[in-house]
């Protein structure tokens, strides 16, 4: 079912996605606007007491600007807007966005931002590397600037999933890039890997 | 005397028969200022003479290119494919299933040569609003687009901003690019040239038309404000009648706000689904004008509107600059009474401003009053409809034969392996036929989920919806230099190519779109060329059963004196039932068997090769045989719903050699060839003859694919095998290639030059 960001109510999901897109047009940054939507307030409590949370490109924006995922993300360092299939290794399966796949599985799915490049402070980035927060790397290139060649991350619980890349173009092979992607979403309505 | 200062009324317009007009600074004729006079038995006010000034510019009003455009109605074949013909926003063809599509291609050139971001992203945001005013939700789009030469200097100024403002517009409005044209050529230094397409779904019953019927019915502005941007003449006006004491310098290309219009999108959509508005027309070029006179006039036929209910951005805009401003993401509808609550509640929850700014009435007049005043009173056909006509002087160009004669057969071809490798390399890297990626890896191909096909397919292809297997496929297609050698002939390259690619994505081609790029239409000689050019595309289109639905005219694309390459840009849509049918270009099956479908013959007239290699333009284009596209299409076709091949690419320009690179750099996979026996190498590799296409036939369809071929009258011949494990394309007695080197060629021009 569909929120509405203007409604706070969360009706009784059970998860959340937040989509990709470009909310108020990226025109100030990308995702602080929507972060302040009444929606917004319901998920970001709901997600401190455990509400699973995916933010998939500007959803992982609006993660950020919440400050329920650390480090923030900029414009790409080649300036442009960027869309290619892209190679990714997941590095971490212990969340229930992850948990269809296995550590160092390399997949496929397209990837599509023009603010896309993953940055934090030293400290941060040591901090999600040493405690598994990262979930998911850029393979054969980095594709926007990101530090560490870092797609995804998670919080510290594991509920809240940022990513980059989208998913959800590949779960049918005939409008996307295979089926990789049915992995985020297959663990949250309990189907076995 | 008016109460606002510096106000020209009615009033004031009938006791100062003698007050002089700036008319020629407005772009109007001194006939045509008199005609203005005479329709209105007085002269204009300003806001009347900006109304008609727009409304009978050449962009608005066709007026050098209606004659010629006529044909495409007369010529018009029979079909029972069209729900909405031309004359609409767009046309409208039945899909089945109670499915229907709209589609249609317009020009912004030169807004996106004075400025490439905002141009080019205003130009997508301007097609999609007269898709969306169909009823139909918006769902692709596409770009045609063309430069000066790749390394011209000026190239590296327009080219990328372009490109990120179609890319900008249409990522944030979520509408996947499914593909279009990228071609360089010298006569488009100083006018690039920008061709949009968007492709709508609606349900037939969804269909809306631009009317305002009904009297007492409302006439509801909404969307965004209105500002200064835009605005070309009409600062002539203001300064004519009005102090200088207000911000002057206004951009004259209109501003995008691709959000406003997302959310525009959205609200409309519910709207429709609502059923709450009788009539509704974007507002394009022309504005305000444009949308209460074309409105006024299909329906009822008469409008009343307060004009300074009208939300502005700049509340020092006077009249004449609302009613000629351009500014994006606005609407007009039509809404009864009743409807007005629901309508407005809809606008609310999208924060969508609506206005009520006016009532239909039967009048028979367009009137419009600014502070009580009445600054506008005319019959509102006599601006949308009964503007000039000209039948232009026509005249073949003088170099026209001699550029005919001068057919470049003594130029020395390739000879041996060697030179004939090295005239793939230099082919493959070159500007017009290198990979694009550079460009559409800044589109957003996925969005909607509905994308089988996206560049560099040869047509793209949307399933219409989730709940449905049927889908559209598109392909835009031109050629100038064809054009250039016979507009008549050229024009028809174009459709014949646009049409095999939609036939080699496996779709049924059914309805055709065009944006036809001229210098300009004073010049006879380039009015011969769009006369010939229009002449050839409505003959074409009736040959293939292909009605237009409607298009775009986009004159004046010269520097100086000298016009661009007459590019007729042609769109051909179709549709299929099972997208999962759908053919891909790449080879992908191990021990295919590569066919060569048609007849090759010894064509270079305007081809890649002498266009790289000589530098040389001159001869005959290749010959157009509709019955061979026809047949051609139709084993496509057939081929694909039957599963009879696994991959097939249209010959287009580069010839053979092109497409076999292509098929095997789609997917990395090598492929070994024998060139048909009897035909010169060169001709065979590089000749641009058409009616072909390479396909990929699974060894176990090989005898029912030829049995249909040889059945009926198709020449296939088997050239070749895909090879899954090589690593080269060999073209067997000539010479070889690794993927590898003929990946570098073709893939480097673009980022070499691009480099940031």
């Amino acid at each position: 079912m569909s929120l509405w960001h203007a409604d706070p109510q969360l009706h009784d999901v059970d998860a959340v996605i937040l989509p990709g897109g470009f909310s108020y047009g990226d025109y100030l940054r990308c995702g602080a606007i929507a972060r302040f939507s009444p929606v917004m307030g319901s998920i970001i409590a709901a997600a401190r007491d455990g509400l699973p949370v995916l933010g998939i490109c500007n959803g992982f924006q609006i993660l950020c600007e919440s400050h329920l995922l650390p480090g923030a993300l900029i414009r790409n360092d080649h300036r442009k807007f960027v869309c290619k299939e892209q190679s990714l290794r997941i590095e971490s399966v212990d969340s229930p966005w992850t948990s269809q796949f296995s550590a160092g599985q390399e997949i496929v799915i397209p990837l599509k931002n023009g603010e896309g490049g993953f940055v934090a402070d030293e400290h941060t980035l040591d901090e999600l590397e040493g405690s598994g927060r990262v979930i998911a790397r850029y393979l054969d290139g980095n594709p926007n600037g990101s530090y560490r060649d870092i797609a995804g991350i998670r919080n510290e619980a594991g509920n809240v999933v940022g990513l980059m890349p989208h998913p959800e173009h590949a779960v049918e092979a005939l409008t996307g890039v295979g089926t990789d992607g049915l992995g985020f979403f297959l663990g949250l309505v309990g189907v076995p890997a | 005397m008016s109460t606002v200062t510096g106000l020209d009324t009615v009033e004031i317009a009938e006791t100062t028969p003698e007050q002089p007009q700036p008319f020629a600074e407005l772009g109007l004729a001194p006939d045509e200022y008199a005609r203005v006079r005479e329709i209105l038995g007085r002269r204009p006010t300003s806001s009347e003479l900006a109304i008609y000034s727009v409304m009978w510019s050449e962009h608005c009003s066709y007026k050098s290119s209606k004659v010629h455009l006529r044909q495409f109605g007369e010529k018009a074949p029979p079909t029972d494919a069209l729900l909405v013909g031309m004359g609409e926003n767009a046309g409208v063809v039945d899909a089945g299933d109670g499915w229907a599509v709209t589609f249609k291609i317009e020009s912004h050139n030169h807004p996106s040569y004075v400025e490439p971001y905002q141009g080019a992203a205003t130009g997508v945001g301007g097609i999609v609003r007269d898709i969306l005013t169909m009823g139909a939700r918006p769902v692709a789009v596409m770009d045609s687009l063309r430069f000066g030469k790749l390394g011209a200097p000026d190239t590296a100024r327009v080219l990328p901003g372009i490109v990120a403002g179609v890319g900008g517009y249409g990522n944030c409005l979520g509408l996947p690019n499914i593909g279009g044209e990228v071609y360089f050529d010298a006569s488009y230094a100083g006018n690039p040239l920008v061709n949009a397409l968007c492709v709508g779904v609606m349900r037939t019953d969804g269909i809306k038309l631009a009317k305002a019927d009904g009297p007492g019915n409302l006439v509801v502005l909404f969307g965004a404000r209105t500002g200064g941007d835009g605005i070309g003449g009409a600062s002539v006006l203001a300064s004519a009648t009005f102090d200088d004491a207000k911000p002057s310098k206004r951009p004259s290309v209109q501003v995008g706000d691709p959000f406003a219009e997302k959310v525009l999108i959205e609200c409309c959509l519910e709207i429709f689904a609502a059923d709450l508005v009788t009539g509704i027309q974007d507002l394009g070029a022309a504005g305000l004008s444009c949308a209460t006179t074309e409105l006024a006039a299909a329906g009822t036929g008469g409008m009343d509107v307060d004009l300074d209910l009208a939300p502005l951005r700049d509340p020092t805009l006077v009249p004449e600059e609302i009613l000629m401003s351009e500014s994006q993401e606005r609407m007009m509808a039509v809404v009864t009474p009743e409807k007005l609550e629901a309508f407005l509640a809809v606008c609310t929850k999208w924060d969508v401003n609506a206005t009520v700014i006016g009532t239909v009435t039967d009048s028979g007049r367009l009137r419009m009053k600014w502070h009580g005043e009445t600054i506008v009173d005319i019959p509102p056909r006599t601006a949308a409809h009964e503007g000039p006509v000209y039948n232009r002087p026509i005249e073949r160009p003088v170099d026209q034969d001699a550029v005919n004669q001068h057919d470049g057969r003594d130029l020395p071809r390739p000879r041996g392996g060697d030179e004939l490798r090295d005239t793939l390399l230099r082919l493959v890297g070159s500007p017009n036929l290198a990979d694009k990626s550079w460009v559409t890896d800044q589109y957003d191909r996925f969005v909607l989920g509905n994308t089988v096909l996206a560049q560099p397919e040869d047509a793209g292809m949307i399933r219409l919806d989730e709940s449905t297997s049927r889908g559209l496929a598109l392909s835009v297609d031109g050629n100038g230099r064809y054009a250039r050698l016979d507009p008549y002939a050229g024009a028809q390259l174009a459709l014949a190519e646009a049409y095999r690619n939609v036939a080699t994505s496996g779709a049924r081609p059914l309805a055709v779109t065009n944006c036809l790029n001229f210098g300009s239409p004073e010049d006879p000689a380039v009015m011969w060329q769009f006369s010939e050019a229009t002449r050839g595309l409505a003959d074409g289109c009736l040959v293939l059963g292909t009605p237009v639905t409607g298009g775009n005219v986009s004159f004046y694309n010269q520097t100086g004196t000298t016009p661009i390459l007459p590019t007729p840009v042609i769109g051909v849509l179709g549709l299929i039932d099972d997208v999962e049918r759908r053919t891909v270009h790449g080879f992908h099956s191990d021990g295919a068997l590569i066919y060569l479908l048609g007849d090759t013959q010894d064509e270079f007239g305007g081809s890649e090769w002498m266009h790289v290699v000589h530098d040389f333009l001159g001869g005959r284009p290749p010959a157009v045989d509709f019955a061979r596209e026809q047949l051609l299409a139709d084993v496509l076709i057939n081929s694909s719903r039957d599963g009879l091949i696994d991959s097939a690419h249209d010959l287009a320009e580069g010839g053979l050699a092109q497409a076999l690179a292509e098929a095997c750099l789609r997917t990395n996979i090598g492929a070994r060839v024998v060139l048909p026996e009897g035909l010169d190498p060169f001709v065979a590799l590089f000749s641009e003859s058409t009616g072909r296409a390479i396909v990929s036939v699974p060894r176990s369809e090989e005898i029912r694919f030829t049995d249909m071929c040889s059945a009926r009258g198709l020449p296939a011949t088997r050239i070749g095998v895909v090879d899954v494990l090589g690593t080269d394309l060999d073209i067997q007695g000539e010479f070889s290639v690794p993927l590898r080197e003929l990946r570098t060629a073709w893939s480097s021009t673009l980022p070499a030059r691009f480099a940031d």
